[in-house]
């Protein structure tokens, strides 16, 4: 059985071609969903890939919440459905409320490009389904906006519920609690700053992404065999 | 003079001899509309009027070249149903009166000459070129440049994954940002900007025209800036503005026209605008084009039909489309949000000249009627008066240069030492997964692969070099010398070289000695590739990088491209580890000429180290076969810039690992930038010797791996702690 996975494209998007290689190394099938098509096509997990959608105008992910195809993310995501958004996908789920906080600009007010280390710190979402607790990663990642910003009230709730699932060891951008992954309460939404199909071969230096891809599919195939019963 | 009297030809930046050559051309005074649009396509940045008849000296042609220079892009066979398209450019100018767009848009133009050719593009590099960061100015040009690339290039979604940087005095007032693409392409797409078949439709896609650009390529590009600081300012309207998201939804409807097979022909929109895209497609196909200047759409009511035809507004193609395919073109630009206007037809040849023709409204008036091949192909050529410069008589510069201490040695290699990691981590470098090598190294080593493009198990190797310490001291013998590090950096990735592209950064060619040096650096060039059979395969020239009246040192840059057979993860990088030995590859040599260890003492050291080819090639061969041997090396670098004594210091902060190094008898050899050596560090020594002698390289022993400390005895002590600070805070300490 092979799971399928649909990857959401903006104009703007640009990593969809790499989460489709990296998942398609994995067994996985993705297929490309486009933003105006409000038809997720049967797909039993949704990626929201990297990029600049609608070229970031006013700020990232606040035009990419209106596409047609947020619709539906939104009922698959409120039906139990494997939801995860990298990067700008993190930055489209946060604007469209389906995660909670904000990214802002980072610290350095400057791009930042480079491998980081990551905690798991949280088991059992549909991206850490296949990780240990306190697994740490290395993964990059790519971005201007990726300062993890949430009030501190907040912030504490979501420690408490176990939301953060991915902690900065080295945090590159800032963000509070040095908080590079959040999912919602059910845990079958996630966001993260960092890339994991940049690791995922062994050619780009590291495979520590994989581990990440391989929970995703996993989750999607368990979503495709309760369909199934149902 | 002031400007109501001076003469329209002379404001557009044309002599006045051009002015009655363009007389010539139409047999008739032109209107001011045609003398604007011949004014930019007789530029020196669209015409090469001053170095056409040098560049026809390059080699440029081989077995593998699909498309050699004078298209949009150099197009390379790579086997396996594949090309690679490349082209190298400068934004000079536009970048130094505003770094970030000027940097920004350089980007946008070369990746429309890339997917131009239907080639996806894969790589940027950028090559920079500044003043000393004690300049708050050079500073701000510096960072705005980065700035402009990493906004444009990563939000485009093409990595960066190379280039260089390089701060020196003479940039101070005209620095130079080159920009370079790589694109991949089956063999078959391969698309040429062609006009064809009387009746097709010319349709303009993307952005719609502005008043921003007018005159970038003469009066911005193809002339000096004044002395004093903030000078080129006036030009600002010049320098074009540039939106990636725009180019991003352009490349990607593009390539899709063109996988489609719904284009005639594809022009991008880059210098000189619609008249540039529009003559060079007429004049390609042989044919006319009649464009309605009223159907451009546009940002701003009230511009004349010559600001239209002029225009650098970017992110814009021109499309020769039959009238049958128009709706599914449509389609497909609806669906990226690509704005596609009819704005033109294809006509016949009248007399066997195509002609373009500018109307005012479908069947409404000719505003101008030029043959297509007098404003594209018919530009004056000169040979500028050249003459080499005064060189220093012998006796006040006796080549020798004084040694020094070992503390003192160590302290001049710890002022070269800069960790690009702060430019490069600005650029996304690893987009689309294919960046094996990333920046940083001897050459960036990538994945043969692009969307739509699956990898077949091959590689790419490039690397861009300048030195302009080495070209000032000896254009021709430097730009050989470049040919060789460009080569050398390529085969340390892996990559046997299949091509080359240059960007030819000069002064004033009116000047005679920068007019001699444009000489002799094209005779180098041609020279180094004809000798190693390297095909060149496009360049640029750019001219006029000159700031009151003082000319840059010659700065040409040399990109070589190689090609890997197979690819694995642990290709040998610049690096050390502990207990191995240390080889020298390649002949020992002790030349100072030219080098960063004269220069420091204030002397010339001599003349250049010459380039021997038949050495230099054996070299290239052995490298490659050691490369792809797996658990043969563990680290190497090339010897160029700095000599032994840099190469050895990068490889020992790279890995975090000292070394003992002996056997070298004094300074000259520690600091010889003669070309044809590189460091490895091998676990493997004997058999990298019996490689080494079998290849017919000598090779020789340098020493061994561990440590703290990078120590030659006697002549270089360097203590990587503090090393590794300088190294790290080099340019934080100035940027950040």
């Amino acid at each position: 059985m092979t799971a399928r996975v649909g990857v959401v494209v903006f104009p703007g998007t640009n990593c969809e071609h790499d989460v489709a290689e990296a998942l398609g190394r994995l067994g996985g099938e993705a297929r490309m969903l486009w933003h105006q098509d409000p038809d997720l096509h049967g797909v039993d997990a949704v990626v929201l890939p990297g990029g600049f959608a609608h070229g970031d105008y006013l700020r990232p992910g606040a035009l990419a919440r209106f596409s047609p195809v947020m619709g539906a993310v939104a009922d698959f995501a409120a039906a139990g459905g494997p939801v995860v958004g990298i990067c700008n996908g993190f930055q489209v789920l946060t604007e469209a409320g389906l995660l909670p906080g904000a990214l802002g600009v980072n610290r350095s007010l400057r791009f930042v490009c480079r491998p980081v280390r990551l905690r798991v710190e949280r088991t059992g979402t549909v991206l850490t389904g296949q990780a240990e607790a306190g697994q740490e990663l290395v993964v990059p990642v790519n971005h201007f906006s990726g300062a993890y910003r949430v009030d501190p009230a907040t912030l504490e709730r979501l420690e408490a519920a176990g939301q953060v699932v991915l902690r900065y060891l080295e945090n590159p951008n800032g963000s509070q609690g040095d908080v590079a992954g959040v999912c919602n309460e059910a845990g079958n939404v996630v966001g993260l700053m960092p890339h994991p199909e940049r690791a995922s071969d062994p050619l780009q230096g590291g495979t520590d992404g994989q581990v990440l891809l391989r929970s995703l599919l996993a989750a999607a195939l368990d979503r495709s065999a309760s369909g199934a019963r149902r | 003079m002031s400007s109501d009297t001076l003469p329209l030809h002379r404001a557009l930046g044309l002599t006045d001899d051009e002015a009655q050559a363009v007389e010539g051309a139409l047999g008739r005074p032109p209107n001011p509309l045609e003398l604007a649009m011949f004014s930019v396509m007789w530029s020196e940045h669209c015409s090469y009027k001053s170095s056409r008849l040098h560049l026809r000296r390059l080699p440029t042609s081989g077995p593998a070249v699909l498309v050699g220079p004078g298209e949009n892009a150099g197009v390379v066979d790579v086997g396996d149903g594949l090309a690679v398209a490349v082209r190298i450019e400068s934004h000079n100018h536009p970048s130094a009166v505003e770094p970030t767009q000027g940097a920004a848009t350089g980007i946008g133009g070369i990746l429309r000459d890339v997917f131009t050719m239907g080639a996806r593009p894969l790589a940027l590099l950028d090559p920079i070129y500044v003043g000393p960061l004690e300049d708050p100015r050079s500073r701000w040009h510096l960072d705005g440049i980065v700035r402009g690339i990493s906004a444009y290039g990563n939000a485009v979604g093409v990595p960066t994954v190379g280039g260089e940087l390089v701060s020196a005095p003479g940039y101070a007032r005209n620095l130079l940002v080159n920009v370079m693409c790589i694109g991949v392409l089956p063999t078959e797409r391969l698309a040429l900007a062609r006009a064809e078949g009387p009746g097709n439709l010319v349709v303009l896609l993307g952005a719609a025209t502005g008043r921003d650009g007018i005159g970038g390529v003469s009066v911005l590009a193809s002339a000096g800036f004044a002395a004093e600081p903030g000078a080129g300012d006036e030009k600002r309207p010049s320098v074009q503005v540039g939106d990636p998201y725009e180019e991003k939804r352009l490349m990607e409807a593009c390539l899709e026209l063109l996988e489609r097979r719904l284009l005639v022909a594809l022009c991008d929109l880059g210098g000189a605008g619609l008249t540039c895209a529009a003559s060079e497609t007429a004049a390609r196909g042989g044919v006319g084009i009649d464009l309605d200047v009223r159907a451009v759409p546009r940002r701003e009511p009230g511009m004349t039909p010559a600001e239209v035809m002029t225009s650098e507004s970017q992110e814009r193609m021109l499309a020769v489309v039959e009238p049958a395919r128009l709706a599914d073109l449509q389609e497909v630009c609806d669906r990226w949000e690509v704005r596609a206007s009819v704005i033109g037809r294809v006509t016949p040849p009248v007399e066997g000249r195509g002609r373009l023709r500018v109307l005012d409204g479908p069947g409404g008036a000719v505003l101008a009627d030029v043959p297509a091949a007098a404003l594209a192909d018919e530009a004056p050529c000169y040979r500028r008066p050249a003459r080499p410069p005064a060189r220093p008589r012998p006796e006040d510069d006796p080549g020798e240069v004084p040694a020094l201490d070992p503390g003192a040695a160590a302290a001049l290699v710890a002022s070269w030492l800069a960790d690009p990691a702060w430019a490069y981590q600005q650029y996304d470098h690893q987009l689309l997964g294919n960046t094996v090598v990333g920046p940083g190294g001897d050459a960036a080593v990538l994945r043969l692969a692009a969307p739509g493009v699956p990898w077949r198990g091959k590689g790419l190797a490039v690397s861009a070099d300048g030195n302009p310490r080495w070209c000032a001291h000896d254009p021709r013998v430097g730009t050989t010398l470049l040919v060789a590090e460009a080569t050398l950096n390529v085969a340390c990735g892996g990559g046997r070289p299949i091509c080359l592209v240059n960007c030819l950064n000069l002064g004033n060619p009116e000047h005679p000695e920068v007019a001699w040096q444009l000489e002799q650096v094209v005779d180098g060039l041609a020279e180094a590739c004809r000798a190693l059979d390297l095909p060149v395969v496009g360049g640029n020239v750019s001219l006029y990088n000159e700031a009151g009246g003082q000319d840059i040192d010659p700065t040409p840059v040399v990109a070589v491209l190689g090609l890997l057979d197979r690819l694995r993860p642990d290709l040998p990088r610049v690096r050390l580890v502990p207990g191995a030995r240390l080889l020298l590859l390649g002949r020992p040599r002790d030349e100072l000429g030219g080098s960063r260890f004269a220069q420091a003492a204030g002397r010339s050291g001599g003349p250049l180290p010459a380039f021997d080819p038949v050495a230099h090639r054996r070299l290239l061969d052995l490298l490659v076969s050691l490369v792809h041997e797996p658990g043969l090396l563990d680290g190497l670098h090339d010897v160029a810039d700095g000599g032994l004594a840099l190469a050895l210091a990068e490889l020992a902060l790279a890995g975090g690992v000292g070394a003992v190094v002996r056997g070298l008898p004094d300074q000259r050899a520690l600091f010889s930038e003669a070309p044809s050596r590189v460091v490895v560090c091998t676990r493997e020594p004997a058999a990298v010797r019996a490689a080494a002698e079998a290849a017919g390289v000598p090779v020789s022993d340098l020493g061994e791996t561990g440590g703290d400390r990078l120590l030659v005895p006697g002549l270089l002590d360097l203590d990587l702690e503090s090393a590794h600070r300088a190294w790290r805070g080099a340019l934080p300490r100035w940027l950040d």
